[in-house]
C-alpha cells in the first residue's frame, strides 16, 4: 500500500483511541460522518467553494531568492499559507470540520489554542456558520498572545483561560476534552492538529493535504520537477503533514520537520518531541511525547506558543520510525534569526512557529546537493508575534 | 480476603448495598493518604479506589485535579503507589483497586505494574482512559495474574459497547452516571438508572455507579438499582477542608445511606 493511503486508527503502533468511554460515541459519530462526507461530491464541492471564495485558495508560491542567497547554491520556495484568511494554514482544517459539525447538526464548537491561530480560525468559522464558539487557551498563552485573544473575542467567541497544570496548550486540550465529555450532544470539538483520538489525525491531515497537493502541481509548473526537499515546522504537526502528504510516495523528495528545540535539546527547556521524546499515550493517541520515567507528561518550552506542546501527531511518529521523514530541532535563537532574515530579505514577516521551518534551511543547505530546490510551508504570518519579536530584538527602545 | 465481586454481591443480597471510596495516593502526603484510606475503610467503605496522581487527568473535575497536582508537587512518584497499597493492606482487609490513567501504567510496563499491584496487595485496576478496544495487553496480563479490571460504560455507549465493556470487566463495570467529569452534582441523572438497567439486562457483571455522588440520599438511591455507589470528589473535598476528622465524618455520613 502507498504511504499516502494510510488512514487511522493506527499508524503502525501509533494512534488509536485512548479516551474515556463517554467520548467513544461522539468519535464514532464523527468518524461515520467524515467517512461519508470525504467521498460525498456535494461536500467536496461545498468545501472547495468555501476555500475559493472565503479562505483564499489556492495559496501562491513565492520564490525567496534573496533569502536563499544566504545559504549558498539552493532555491527556496515558500508555500504562502500566511496569505489565507486569518493568516495561517489553520483555516483549512477549521472550515472542513465546521462544515462537518453543521452536517452533524451541532450548534456549538469548542477548540483549544496555543498561539491563538487555531482559536482565531475556529472563532472565524463559528461566526461564518452562525455557531457558538468557546476557545480554551492556557493562561500563559493568553498573556503572550493577547492580541489573538482580542481577535477571538471580537469575532464573538468566548475565550476561557485555563489555569490547571502547566497552563499552556496541553492543558487547554485537557479542558476542551472535559467540556466535550459534558456537552457531547450539542458540541463538536474542533481539534486543531493531527493529534488526538481517531479520527482526528486522519481527518485533520486530509483537510490540510490541500497544501501539498497544490504545491506539488505548482512546483511542477514552476520548475518542471518535484522539489528535492519539503520542510515545515512541527508542533502537533498539522502544517507539516499537510504539505508532506502529497509527497509521501515520492521517495526522491526528502521530508523534513523542524521542531522547537527551545534553549537547546541538550537542556530541559525544549519541545522537540520526535527528536528527544519516547512513545506514550497523551490526549487520546499513542505517539512520541515528552514524559518522565513515571509516564507523567513533561512541560515543553518554546518561544513559539504554537509549538510549545509535549506531544505530536501519530502519523509523524510512524513516518519517523519508517525513516520516511526526518525531524530536527531548531532553537529559539535560530528561529528568531530566521524570522528576522526572511523579514529583511523578502519583506515577509513569518510567524515564529513558521520561522522554525525557515531556520531549518540552513541545516538542509549543508546536506543537500548544490542547486537543490527546497519547498517550505510558510504556515503563518507573524503579526501576532510582534510583541514577542519587539521584546526579543529590543525594537521598542528608540525613544 | 473476599473479592470485589463477592463483596458487592453479598452486600446486594443482604440489602445493605456498597460504598466504593476513591482517594488519591500521596495527598497531601504519602502517610496522610494511607491514614485517609484506612479511615475510609474503617468507617464504611466496602471497596477502596486508590487514585494515581497524573499530569493530564481528563476525566477529573477541579477538586481531584488540584489534589493530585498537590500530591505530585509534594513529591509523589509512581513507586510510592505500591508503598501506599502495602501500608493500607497491612491495616485493613478491604479490597483495593488502583485507579490510573493509562500512560503511567504503560510507561512503568503493564506486566510489571500488574505484578507490583498484586504483590503489594491490590485486587485490580480501574482504567478511565483505556477502553477494552485498546486493552489487549492489560486484558491478558490481568487475566494471568488474577487481577480485577474495571472498564467504564456511559449513557452514550451503544448496547454493543455496554455488553462488550461489561463482559470485559471483572469485579464490576463502572457506570458513569452522567455525561461529564468527576465532581458533585445536586441531582443524579435519570440516565444513570437507565444505563444500569442496560448493563443488568446485557451482562452478569456487577455494576457500580460513579461521578456526581456526594450525599447519603444519593448513595441510597443508587444502591436501589445498582451494586454500589462510587464517591471520590466528596471525600477529597472533606479531607481538603477539614482533614482526617472531616473525612471520617463524611464517610460515616455517606455510609448511613446504605441499608
Amino acid at each position: 500500500m502507498k504511504l499516502s493511503e494510510q488512514v487511522g486508527p493506527y499508524y503502525g503502533e501509533y494512534g488509536g483511541r485512548f479516551v474515556p468511554e463517554p467520548l467513544i460515541a461522539a468519535l464514532d459519530q464523527l468518524e461515520a460522518t467524515y467517512e461519508a462526507m470525504r467521498i460525498d461530491p456535494g461536500f467536496i464541492a461545498e468545501l472547495a467553494e468555501l476555500h475559493k471564495t472565503y479562505t483564499g485558495r489556492p495559496s501562491i508560491i513565492t520564490e525567496a531568492k534573496r533569502f536563499a542567497a544566504h545559504f549558498g547554491d539552493i532555491r527556496v520556495f515558500l508555500k504562502r499559507e500566511d496569505l489565507n484568511h486569518t493568516g495561517s494554514h489553520k483555516i483549512n482544517n477549521v472550515m472542513g470540520q465546521a462544515l462537518l459539525a453543521k452536517k452533524m447538526g451541532k450548534k456549538r464548537i469548542i477548540a483549544e489554542t496555543g498561539a491563538g491561530q487555531h482559536g482565531v480560525a475556529s472563532a472565524t468559522a463559528a461566526a461564518f456558520f452562525g455557531m457558538d464558539c468557546v476557545v480554551y487557551m492556557g493562561q500563559v498563552d493568553t498573556e503572550r498572545q493577547a492580541l489573538n485573544v482580542a481577535r477571538m473575542q471580537l469575532l464573538g467567541a468566548e475565550v476561557i483561560p485555563v489555569t490547571s497544570g502547566s497552563r499552556t496548550l496541553k492543558d487547554a486540550i485537557n479542558e476542551a476534552l472535559r467540556d466535550w465529555v459534558a456537552n457531547v450532544d450539542t458540541t463538536h470539538y474542533l481539534l486543531g492538529t493531527v493529534a488526538g483520538p481517531h479520527p482526528f489525525p486522519t481527518m485533520v491531515r486530509d483537510f490540510h493535504s490541500v497544501i501539498g497537493y497544490e504545491a506539488r502541481e505548482q512546483m511542477l509548473e514552476l520548475t518542471g520537477k518535484l522539489p528535492d526537499a519539503v520542510a515545515a515546522c512541527v508542533g502537533g504537526g498539522s502544517n507539516a503533514i499537510g504539505i508532506f502528504h502529497a509527497f509521501l510516495d515520492d521517495s526522491d523528495v526528502a521530508l523534513w520537520g523542524f521542531e522547537a528545540a527551545g534553549d537547546g535539546v541538550d537542556t530541559p527547556r525544549h519541545a522537540a518531541t520526535l527528536s528527544m521524546g519516547t512513545p506514550g499515550v497523551l490526549h487520546g493517541a499513542k505517539s512520541y511525547m515528552l514524559q518522565d520515567a513515571d509516564g507523567q507528561t513533561m512541560e515543553s518550552h518554546s518561544i513559539s506558543a504554537g509549538l510549545d506542546y509535549p506531544g505530536v501527531g501519530p502519523e509523524h511518529s510512524w513516518l519517523k520510525d519508517l525513516g520516511r521523514a526526518n525531524y530536527h530541532g531548531v532553537t529559539d535563537a535560530e528561529a528568531m534569526n530566521a524570522m528576522k532574515l526572511l523579514s529583511q530579505t523578502e519583506g515577509i514577516i513569518p510567524a515564529i512557529e513558521t520561522a522554525h521551518g525557515l531556520a531549518g534551511i540552513e541545516h538542509l543547505a549543508k546536506i543537500l546537493p548544490a542547486g537543490a530546490n527546497i519547498l517550505v510551508n510558510l504556515s503563518g504570518r507573524g503579526d501576532k508575534d510582534m510583541e514577542t519579536a519587539a521584546k526579543y530584538f529590543g525594537l521598542m527602545g528608540d525613544k | 480476603m473476599s473479592s470485589v465481586n463477592d463483596i458487592l454481591l453479598a452486600n446486594r443480597e443482604s440489602g445493605k448495598g456498597s460504598l466504593v471510596g476513591y482517594y488519591p495516593a500521596g495527598y497531601p502526603t504519602l502517610k496522610d493518604s494511607v491514614d485517609a484510606l484506612v479511615a475510609m475503610a474503617e468507617n464504611g467503605c466496602d471497596v477502596l479506589e486508590i487514585g494515581v496522581p497524573y499530569s493530564d487527568p481528563v476525566m477529573d473535575g477541579l477538586v481531584i485535579q488540584v489534589a493530585t497536582e498537590e500530591a505530585r508537587a509534594a513529591g509523589f512518584v509512581l513507586r510510592d503507589l505500591f508503598e501506599v497499597i502495602r501500608q493500607v493492606r497491612a491495616r485493613v482487609s478491604t479490597p483495593l483497586l488502583v485507579m490510573s490513567y493509562w500512560n503511567p501504567v504503560l510507561r512503568y510496563g503493564v506486566e510489571k505494574f500488574a505484578e507490583d499491584m498484586r504483590a503489594s496487595g491490590a485486587q485490580g485496576m480501574i482504567t478511565p482512559d483505556l477502553v477494552p478496544d485498546e486493552a489487549a495487553q492489560w486484558l491478558e496480563v490481568s487475566q494471568a495474574k488474577g487481577l480485577d479490571r474495571v472498564f467504564l460504560v456511559a449513557p452514550s455507549s451503544s448496547n454493543e459497547r455496554v455488553t462488550a465493556n461489561a463482559d470485559a470487566s471483572k469485579g464490576f463495570v463502572y457506570s458513569v452516571s452522567t455525561m461529564g467529569i468527576t465532581g458533585e452534582r445536586a441531582t443524579l441523572d435519570a440516565l444513570a438508572r437507565q444505563l444500569v438497567g442496560r448493563v443488568k439486562s446485557m451482562s452478569a457483571t456487577p455494576t457500580c455507579v460513579g461521578v456526581g455522588i456526594s450525599t447519603a440520599e444519593q448513595v441510597r438511591e443508587v444502591n436501589g438499582y445498582a451494586d454500589g455507589a462510587i464517591v471520590g470528589t466528596a471525600f477529597v473535598k472533606a479531607y481538603r477542608d477539614e482533614g482526617l476528622s472531616g473525612l471520617v465524618a463524611k464517610t460515616k455520613e455517606l455510609a448511613a445511606g446504605l441499608g
